[in-house]
């Protein structure tokens, strides 16, 4: 079975982010970029796959310009196989990263698609979800759980009110919460071993897929601050300030 | 314009959430549908028919539905949604399940998770964990929308005098099947729906002493939550936890017990209306956002608290 990680180049998820003074973005300039949290679970979990003789490939895509090269080599130190970089100037919108994975799921024909259920800068939380619909895959989103059998994945998902555990014929998308899997540190051999591995570029044109944007970022501001309140000395005074200043009780 | 919004429930009753996302139809202004799509699903539509502003509710009821599953549910949606200026649902994990498909469907984008309306085509959502906000304008032809209720003042459900229009529009498909479910039960308040929130973080040191701070939530009528430190402890399951990777909620009253207030956390909760924090540590990051801070062992203050409430 082969199994294609889609990855996101990200802001490192302990910087904190500031806002530009023109409001136009986030300042992302000498800012720390890494592999997307939810997208480094994708990655591990698949290898686990591997690992556990489940499948026998693991390929990683990522998009965009040649600096996700270095993401792209974090995840081959992580365990998978080879690489694939689909060139692009900037990072393009959630559809038009669907419609370019989709080119890269017809040449691959994977057997399971595994991403991130969000990336933590744009949070939106759709390309998997996109992805499935424009190839008519069925999706397993948000999992926790991850049980291949007799081409069918069983996929225990996080949902509101609890879990929910749906079956899905293979091939399918899955994208990954936060406790499907503790991420493994990459150990410095497999880091020296990563950069002999294969990494492919490819560009939107050789898969076909034009990039548009359909949405305008008019504005980026910091959200309203929160300024610390008082301390109160005991109990009795705290449910005083609820009741007679703050009447929330 | 109109605007399409897909109702979230169990079959049995409205899920709070809808009369949010109903909020934010009436913001953006034009005829409001509502669409209820499940199984045996009838009162949900008659329900949803008296709540205020909506037009009409179209009603699917059909086994293929009964779950909500992505596949069957996204193409009900585009199908319908492609007469709509607007389709919104709300950012539940069932919303946030089936809308992007629906945005794929019908080759538009999505705005996801939105705070507020500004106009018909510009929104407000926060990216980055909302460390930041941003203000974005789709100009796509239809708007596939999610928004998050709590950012919204729910509509009267009662008042409206909306119709309901059973269809029978069938949508099934042979490549994913519901299993099953584990969903907690309580008689609590759903979290993202409560006006208190009491929640427990690391510093409660295991799950039994969460009856500490259960025993003051059944006093006020408050739902329980958690920090992601107190779940990925195993104190307590998933579903409870508050955060940016888990739940956002906004009631009018936060009451933090034994959390640090990392920012993972702060994103789930620092629009509630009053914060409040017990910890025994006064250095603690939850301090600076609480508008009512107490620094003492919460093993001692829980047991007082809710002896005096």
């Amino acid at each position: 079975m082969k199994i294609l990680v889609a990855v996101k180049r990200v802001i490192d998820y302990n910087v904190k982010v500031r806002v530009k003074p023109d409001q136009s973005d986030v300042d992302l300039a000498n800012v720390k970029m890494a592999l997307n949290p939810f997208c480094e679970i994708a990655v591990e979990e698949a290898v686990r796959l591997k690992e556990a003789g489940t499948a026998d490939e693991v390929v990683v895509v990522s998009i965009g310009p040649k600096a996700v090269q270095e993401q792209l080599r974090t995840a081959l130190a992580l365990g998978a196989d080879r690489a694939i970089q689909v060139e692009t100037d900037d990072m393009p919108d959630s559809l038009s990263a669907a419609k370019i994975l989709k080119g890269v799921v017809e040449r691959e024909e994977p057997d399971m698609v595994i991403l991130g259920k969000q990336s933590i800068d744009s949070d939106n939380n759709q390309t998997g979800q996109m992805l499935a619909a424009l190839t008519d895959m069925p999706q397993g989103t948000f999992a926790s759980k991850v049980e291949v059998a007799d081409g069918h994945v069983s996929v225990t998902r996080e949902v509101d009110g609890g879990l929910q555990t749906v079956k899905l014929a293979l091939p399918a998308v899955v994208t990954t919460d936060l406790r499907l899997n503790e991420p493994r540190y990459a150990s410095l051999p497999n880091i020296m071993k990563a950069k002999r591995k294969p990494l492919e570029t490819v560009s939107t044109d050789d898969l076909g897929v034009s990039v548009k944007r359909t949405v305008k970022l008019l504005k980026v501001e910091s959200p309203a601050e929160r300024s610390a309140g008082v301390k109160v000395a005991d109990v009795d005074e705290l449910v005083d300030k609820l009741k007679n200043e703050a009447k929330v009780l | 314009m109109s605007i399409l919004v897909v109702a979230e429930h169990d079959n049995n009753a409205v899920n709070p959430a809808t009369l949010k996302t109903l909020a934010a139809a009436k913001a953006i202004g034009g005829d409001i549908d509502v669409l209820v799509a499940g199984k045996d699903c009838a009162t949900v539509a008659d329900e949803l028919a008296k709540a205020e502003g909506v037009n009409k509710v179209v009603l699917a009821d059909n086994a293929v539905y009964e779950h909500q599953l992505a596949e069957n549910v996204s193409k009900l949606v585009a199908d319908l949604g492609k007469d709509y200026s607007h389709v919104l649902a709300p950012a539940t994990t069932t919303g946030k399940n089936f809308m992007p498909r629906v945005a794929a469907l019908l080759d538009v984008a999505q705005i996801s998770d939105i705070i507020a309306v500004e106009s018909a085509d510009t929104f407000k959502r926060p990216i980055y964990a909302g460390n930041a906000i941003a203000t974005v304008q789709a100009e796509d032809a239809i708007k596939v929308i999610t928004v998050r209720a709590t950012a919204f003042d729910a509509v009267a459900s009662e008042g409206g005098s909306g119709s309901v229009e059973a269809i029978d529009a069938v949508f099934d498909n042979d490549k994913s099947e519901f299993v099953g479910e584990q969903l907690a039960e309580s008689e609590r308040p759903e979290l993202t729906a409560a006006e208190i929130v009491i929640s427990g973080g690391r510093g409660m040191q295991n799950g039994e002493n969460f009856k500490l701070i259960e025993d003051i939530a059944d006093k006020l009528g408050a739902a329980v939550g958690a920090s992601r430190a107190a779940v990925d402890a195993g104190f307590v399951p998933n579903d409870m936890q508050v955060g940016q990777t888990g739940k956002i909620v906004a009631p009018q009253l936060y009451i933090a017990v034994g959390i640090s207030g990392a920012i993972q956390h702060l994103a789930g909760m620092k629009d509630s209306k009053v914060i409040v924090a017990i910890n025994k540590d006064e250095e603690a990051p939850i301090f600076q956002v609480a508008d009512y801070g107490l620094v003492a062992d919460l093993f001692e203050v829980l047991p007082e608290l809710n002896e005096k409430l």
